[in-house]
């Protein structure tokens, strides 16, 4: 135990992420744009569900939000059989996935919140070919990620250009060498969107809450002033 | 029916004494008539405490203290309890205020000598509640669990095995297991919602009761109850109801503004009241590659890791709390206030701040040597502030007392000169525009900008003499 405290204490605030050499592009986030989330939404479905569930969120809470009509949802973004108050749960279950990656693919609930829309953005267009991998891949932003490129049809092929520093090799750009289905910049505005539909999962109210905000503060401001009048009213007499 | 009522009332009143408690505590408690500011923080924190048994109660009605179901309950709060998401946002959000506020309300009471005689037991309790608190939050962050309450838990926890002999089994049984589980969410669950929270309205009670048997200190550090008038009151004291309810009401909206604030846009503030890493669930497997406590936690943390040795950095950041319930007999000084006090005082206040935000920094990035060797120096420098204070204290040439309170300007009375220094540092340049009216052009004035820094300069250097 001591020694795990003394590593702790220690040791790991030493090692710094090693990942973070590569600067992260930023996304485009817009929450209120709804044809988005649900392309986005659609794309999650697509690409995304087969291994990873996002369990705190409902179709139902998505075609509220979204405002879209429930058998819409059902047809256009939720899987086969899927009903209107399913969880998004994924059809892979733990025990197969961590015998075929070594490790349970996590759920995407909160990953936008815990690794933020930047990283996911830059993380997802960050595969580049690499042989030595099981998956012929390897990640720029997150190294030996265990993940697959789920959109190399879509991408195409990208080579890691490097550079020398300080004696290591470190990843300068990403190179496109084989086109893929989609232009580049029909592929990053698909990733934004799927960015940005992970982003309104990670907390569904935010867009309301912001909303909100403002009556709230107009209302305290309202509370201040009468507040404020009246002390002056009550002090007139302190000398 | 007029009579009835008033029967009810005599009834009640000749077998409780409202009257009496509401005059003694409010209506016929008399307080300072100078409270600036600084006063507002003590009513505050009482309102954020009120605010952390609402939510908290609320709160406990969809949480579960189970390690297989902690974390998805708090999900489950945030997106399908109704209003839930607000809730625990108050929750959290208060958190952080609580400690906010409690910090501006200590460092009054360290610059207005409200510590001093005949106040050392309001001192003491005061502390005493803080410790409730740190351990009431430490606890709180536990239950989310996540990887942040999770392997913070397990830091913290270990710091107890740092003692020699006893260490290993002292934290084994503080845990209840060999690692953090479910047995510690379950009992940091008891505390956090009884345990605490109990001794904690004890200790607020008797600093309020203790406090109002001496009376409030005040800016000027005076005591007002040596003028009274030919009733018997203090000459420069107002009951505190009407006066300050109505004052407090104000410094309610206003924090309820900065509040809301951050409830509705920043929740999260930018990782600092909500950790980026807490929204991963626990997992024992998996030590986060950077664990930072909480803000509030920090000057604390960043002092136990610039200790070389593990015992002796306990030992330190323990120490750095005891070291201020020693305050009142530390201070050597006959003068309360720092309005009055020496230039020594006032130098060793401001590199006292300087050392604790510092820490407070250095307690949120990985201990890298050059940081680590910082944090040294504000570690001494945060010791020396206090186990110095004895000598310095008494050389310290301090100025003499009024009598009587003295008038400050007040927030109104400095607009004219904020208004002044505005004027200076833009430049105003007009040309005829469309329809008769000016084309007004105002750009910074770089001269002005300057001498107004000047004299800045100047009067921050006047004020520590």
């Amino acid at each position: 135990m001591k020694k795990v405290l003394y590593t702790l204490l220690f040791l790991l605030p030493f090692s710094v992420s090693a990942s973070s050499g590569v600067k992260l592009e930023s996304a485009d986030i817009d929450l209120s744009d709804s044809a988005s989330l649900e392309r986005g939404a659609q794309h999650y479905v697509t690409y995304c569900l087969g291994c990873h569930s996002a369990k705190h969120i409902r179709y139902k809470r998505i075609a509220i939000d979204l405002k879209l009509d429930e058998t819409e949802i059902l047809k256009n973004v939720a899987p086969l059989g899927a009903g209107i108050y399913d969880q998004m749960h994924s059809a892979m279950n733990g025990h197969d996935a961590e015998k075929w990656f070594g490790t349970t693919p996590p759920d995407l609930s909160l990953i936008a919140r815990s690794r933020g829309a930047d990283w996911l953005y830059t993380y997802l267009k960050g595969f580049y070919s690499d042989p030595g991998k099981p998956t012929g891949v390897n990640n720029a932003v997150f190294q030996d990620v265990a993940m697959p490129n789920v959109f190399w049809q879509k991408q195409g092929t990208q080579e890691a250009v490097t550079k020398n520093v300080d004696g290591h090799d470190v990843i300068s750009e990403l190179k496109l060498v084989e086109p893929g289905q989609l232009s580049p910049q029909e592929f990053d505005k698909m990733i934004n969107d799927l960015v940005n539909f992970l982003v309104y999962v990670g907390e569904p109210v935010q867009l309301e809450r912001q909303q909100m905000g403002k009556y709230v503060l107009f209302f305290i401001l309202m509370f201040i002033v009468l507040g404020y009048l009246l002390k002056k009213e009550y002090w007139k007499d302190v000398h | 029916m007029k009579e009835r009522i008033n029967k009810c009332s005599d009834w009640l009143l000749e077998r409780f004494p409202i009257s009496d408690l509401w005059n003694e505590h409010m209506a016929h408690y008399y307080a300072p008539k100078n409270f600036n500011i600084w006063y507002f923080f003590g009513s505050l924190a009482l309102l954020v405490l009120v605010n952390q048994f609402i939510t908290g109660i609320l709160l406990t009605m969809n949480y579960k203290p189970d390690a297989k179901l902690a974390f998805d309950s708090v999900e489950y709060i945030m997106r399908d309890v109704n209003w839930g998401w607000l809730v625990r946002y108050m929750h959290s959000t208060g958190a952080s205020a609580f400690f906010i506020v409690v910090y501006l309300h200590m460092f009054r009471g360290l610059v207005y000598g409200s510590f001093k005689q005949p106040r050392e037991l309001i001192w003491i309790f005061g502390m005493l509640i803080f410790v409730c608190l740190m351990a009431e939050a430490f606890m709180g962050y536990l239950l989310p669990w996540g990887q942040m309450s999770y392997w913070g838990a397990q830091v913290i926890i270990s710091l107890f095995s740092a003692i020699p002999v006893v260490g290993d089994e002292l934290s084994l049984w503080v845990r209840g297991d060999y690692v953090v589980s479910d047995a510690t969410l379950n009992r940091f669950f008891a505390f956090h919602v009884i345990a605490v929270p109990l001794v904690l309205l004890i200790l607020v009670f008797l600093h309020i009761v203790a406090l109002h048997e001496v009376g409030s200190n005040n800016p000027d550090g005076i005591e007002i109850k040596e003028n009274l008038s030919w009733k018997g009151t203090p000459l420069d004291g107002i009951p505190f109801h009407p006066y300050y309810t109505v004052k407090d009401i104000v410094g309610v909206g206003v924090f309820m503004f900065f509040f809301a604030t951050v409830i509705f846009y920043m929740p999260e503030m930018g990782g600092y009241f909500l950790e980026h890493a807490n929204f991963i669930p626990a997992d024992p497997l998996k030590t986060p590659e950077h664990i930072a406590p909480v803000w509030y936690f920090t000057p604390f943390y960043a002092i136990l890791r610039a200790v070389p040795d593990k015992f002796a950095g306990v030992i330190a950041m323990g120490g750095a709390i005891v070291v201020l319930f020693m305050l009142p007999w530390l201070d050597r000084s006959p003068v309360k206030s720092i309005r009055y006090r020496g230039g020594i005082f006032k130098k060793a206040v401001l590199l006292f701040v300087i050392a604790f935000i510092g820490l407070g920094y250095l307690g949120t990035q990985p201990a890298t040597p050059g940081a680590t060797m910082v944090a040294r120096v504000l570690t001494a420098v945060y010791f020396g502030f206090f186990l110095l204070m004895p000598l310095y204290t008494r050389w310290e040439k301090t100025k003499p007392v009024p009598e009587r309170l003295t008038e400050q300007r007040t927030l109104e009375d400095r607009i004219p000169d904020l208004m002044a220094v505005i004027d200076e540092v833009v430049s105003v340049e007009k040309s005829p525009g469309m329809l008769g009216a000016d084309n007004v052009k105002r750009r910074p004035n770089y001269a002005g900008i300057k001498t107004v820094l000047i004299r800045f300069a100047k009067n921050l250097k006047k004020s520590l003499d």
